[in-house]
């Protein structure tokens, strides 16, 4: 055993996979205890924020202190983030239309252009060859307007009494606050998802839930494999008959084909992570028993068999003793597959609408179809779905390369 | 000849069995579940009824609709007959159109998208396992966990990604759908090259996870065959090394397609939902369509026909086996 497991961790295949599993479970397993908090609470009122910082602006302007820097290039970036790049080009085109030769103008010089846009602009005129496009000349003139002013801003607050405003603070161009002296920031690595809900933390807990149902769902199968496969295996004759025509005939007939049916005829109520686990483990029990009755068949005829047979030994010890070390590896490779396709199979019954019960859990693939279901891929909100896929893939990734690992040395004619 | 007839006949009967089971099944599965199966579908569709005497009609119906008012076997019976005429009843979502009408529309574009990926898939990783294993050194130890990482890539994220870079991002490719929207689907050459432009991202999704699950199969096959000892034994009669690897190639083969037909389910079901990413108008979609809509009969038709499509292939596929395998066609001359 312990030599076994030398040799196991000595396989780079199966350290690689390894160590990535461990990497996700843990993510899984410490985060929750490090920042606790409901990964389904609805805490964005838009949907698909994107990723960043969030800081509270009513914070910022009631915080205690301010600061005062003076930073080379603050106004360039000021213009910068308002007049991007393609903004550039497109006044550049307007320019051209309205009839500018095109040395005149030069998208570099920001004055200079912005003098040409404002002198010529004109939304009478409507230059642009789409609606669409002569409504995205009015917003551009909109945003650039007051984009060179560099007077402080004043906030007011709107006196109840007297219905006056009375000047609370002045902020400046040159105003800092610190981050940290700000009561309120948000820190969203994923952004949010549809609901507005926190995307990262309510992967982390699809991850913790969708390796649950993996797990159940190859536990499931590996037992009923493991006991139809040891029963065909060893008994032979009827017995090996009655199961092998069933585990042909589910081999032909597609697991998923059942799973749908199935989950369908659960109401929706009763549709639990559990449940839905489980059903997937009676879905796809076939290759455990066919690969083990395979094994066992081989054994049944060696010696050390015969041995403990006429030895009188009684059958449960001997499956334990004599027949179970010997397939201990098919079976947990087995297991480590199920595991991986078991995931796999929630991920795509959620897209079909058929997962667990949408209210109360994340999993990787409600997720995903939550995110599908509000076209996130359209709008661009590639972190609604990237870090999905991305974490499924890897989560298969990783069993799958222990499993490589783990059949080279087992079956050492694969060795390289 | 007789060795031939024994294997055809034998996977004909197989056949057989197994349509009639997935019959049975597919019969079977939604009347065993715990609670009234009218009653949770009921529920669902009369989700914002409020009037309890409508309710009642709509329970009634229903009722009258499955024929759950006669006895189990008598309900078995008139199922299988109206099958036999290719009748799966009314659609519930899109009522009274036919439901075989609604799946005989998106048979064609789940066929014909499916089976050239899948076939191009396999063809590709087959290729490619063999050169792994032949090469092995710098190609194998890039390839293995290239392969082994799309192997376990799901089909639909594979759609997505594509379909947000290629789509999306570059704008080359349109987003959904399997034709130019607002196009009626006719023979003229502008629909076809626009099929041709919504076809490429579907394909290429299914292709790549197709080569990722083949190559691997391949791979091992193909080392297991080069260090056979007829393998030795042709290095040492001097024979070319091209011809050997053409045997070994295909010896790796033969297992390969019996790896296809046991495989083939599981990437119909993955490339199904991949469907569903691209709104194509395939099984896949009219599948979730039923589901969300609770289309009871359109669900019970897209998955027998779906059942029905992975026996056939598995048939054919058995049958192509038998053609090509040295075994069989040497029983003929027993």
């Amino acid at each position: 055993m312990k030599n076994t497991l030398r040799q196991v961790f000595r396989s780079g295949k199966f350290v690689t996979g390894f160590v990535i599993f461990s990497a996700i479970l843990l993510l899984a397993v410490i985060y929750p205890i490090i920042s606790p908090g409901n990964p389904l609470q609805m805490i964005g009122l838009n949907s698909f924020i994107k990723p960043g910082t969030y800081v509270s602006v009513y914070d910022s302007l009631n915080t205690q202190r301010t600061y005062t820097f003076k930073l080379p290039g603050a106004a360039e970036k000021r213009i910068d983030s308002k007049l991007s790049n393609e903004d550039r080009l497109n006044i550049k085109d307007y320019l051209l239309r309205f009839g500018l030769p095109e040395e005149a103008v030069d998208i570099e010089q920001t004055h200079d252009l912005l003098a040409l846009w404002w002198n010529n602009y004109d939304p009478e005129l409507r230059l642009g060859s789409t609606i669409a496009e002569n409504r995205y000349f009015a917003r551009l003139d909109d945003k650039l307007a007051g984009i060179f002013e560099s007077e402080d801003i004043e906030v007011g607050e709107l006196d109840p009494d007297t219905g006056e405003y009375v000047r609370k603070k002045m902020v400046t161009e040159t105003d800092y606050v610190n981050v940290s002296d700000v009561a309120n920031v948000i820190r969203l690595p994923l952004g949010t998802d549809n609901f507005g809900r926190d995307t990262f933390r309510e992967l982390v807990s699809a991850i913790g839930t969708s390796l649950q149902i993996g797990l159940i769902a190859g536990t499931v199968a590996t037992l009923i494999g493991l006991l139809l496969g040891l029963l065909a295996g060893y008994l032979g004759g009827v017995a090996d008959d009655i199961i092998m025509f069933f585990s042909n005939l589910f081999t032909v007939i597609p697991g998923f084909v059942l799973l749908i049916l199935i989950a369908y005829s659960i109401d929706q109520s009763q549709r639990g992570v559990t449940t839905v686990a489980i059903v997937i483990g009676l879905t796809s029990w076939v290759w455990t028993t066919r690969s083990v009755r395979a094994q066992v068949i081989s054994l049944r005829s060696r010696d050390h068999v015969n041995l403990s047979k006429l030895s009188g030994h009684s059958l449960p010890r001997l499956i334990i003793t004599d027949i179970l070390p010997y397939i201990a590896s098919y079976v947990v490779m087995a297991f480590i597959l199920q595991i991986s396709s078991g995931i796999l199979a929630e991920a795509g019954l959620s897209m079909l609408g058929l997962g667990p019960k949408t209210t109360d859990t994340a999993t990787l693939g409600l997720m995903m179809d939550w995110a599908m279901r509000y076209t996130a891929h359209i709008s661009g909100a590639w972190w609604a779905y990237y870090p999905v896929v991305l974490v499924i893939a890897l989560v298969s990734f990783s069993l799958n390369l222990m499993n490589t690992g783990l059949d080279q040395i087992f079956n050492p004619q694969l060795r390289d | 000849m007789k060795g031939y007839r024994k294997y055809f006949t034998k996977k004909i009967v197989w056949f057989l069995i197994t349509l009639v089971a997935a019959v049975i099944l597919n019969f079977v599965l939604p009347r065993m579940m715990p609670g009234d199966p009218v009653a949770i579908i009921v529920g669902r569709v009369a989700a914002g009824v409020n009037d309890s005497s409508s309710t009642q009609a709509i329970y009634e119906s229903y009722q009258r609709d499955f024929g759950l008012d006669k006895p189990v076997i008598q309900q078995f019976f008139i199922y299988v007959k109206n099958l036999f005429q290719g009748n799966f009843g009314k659609s519930f979502s899109r009522y009274p159109t036919p439901v075989s009408d609604i799946i005989k529309s998106a048979l064609p574009w789940t066929i014909g998208l499916q089976f050239p990926a899948i076939i191009t898939g396999w063809i590709l990783g087959n290729i490619l396992g063999a050169l792994a294993a032949y090469i092995r050194k710098g190609f194998d130890k890039v390839l293995m966990p290239v392969t082994l990482f799309l192997g376990g890539f799901p089909a639909f994220g594979m759609a997505v990604i594509l379909l947000s870079v290629f789509a999306i991002n570059l704008g080359m490719l349109p987003v959904q759908g399997g034709y130019p929207a607002g196009m009626i689907p006719s023979f003229s050459w502008t629909f076809f090259t626009g099929i041709i432009k919504h076809y490429h991202l579907p394909f290429w999704s299914i292709v790549l996870i197709s080569i990722g699950g083949q190559s691997l199969g391949m791979r091992s096959m193909s080392i297991y065959e080069l260090n056979a000892d007829y393998v030795k034994y042709s290095r040492y009669m001097g024979i070319k090394d091209r011809k050997i690897v053409g045997y070994v190639f295909r010896n790796a083969m033969l297992p390969q397609i019996t790896g296809l037909a046991l495989s083939i389910g599981t990437m119909i079901g993955g490339a199904l939902v991949a469907e569903i990413i691209f709104s194509y108008p395939g099984l896949g979609t009219t599948l979730l369509r039923g589901i969300r809509e609770s289309d009871y009969p359109l669900i019970g038709a897209s998955t027998l026909i779906i059942t029905i499509m992975v026996l056939v292939t598995v048939f054919l596929l058995d049958i192509i086996y038998g053609l090509i395998d040295p075994r069989v066609k040497a029983a003929q001359y027993e």
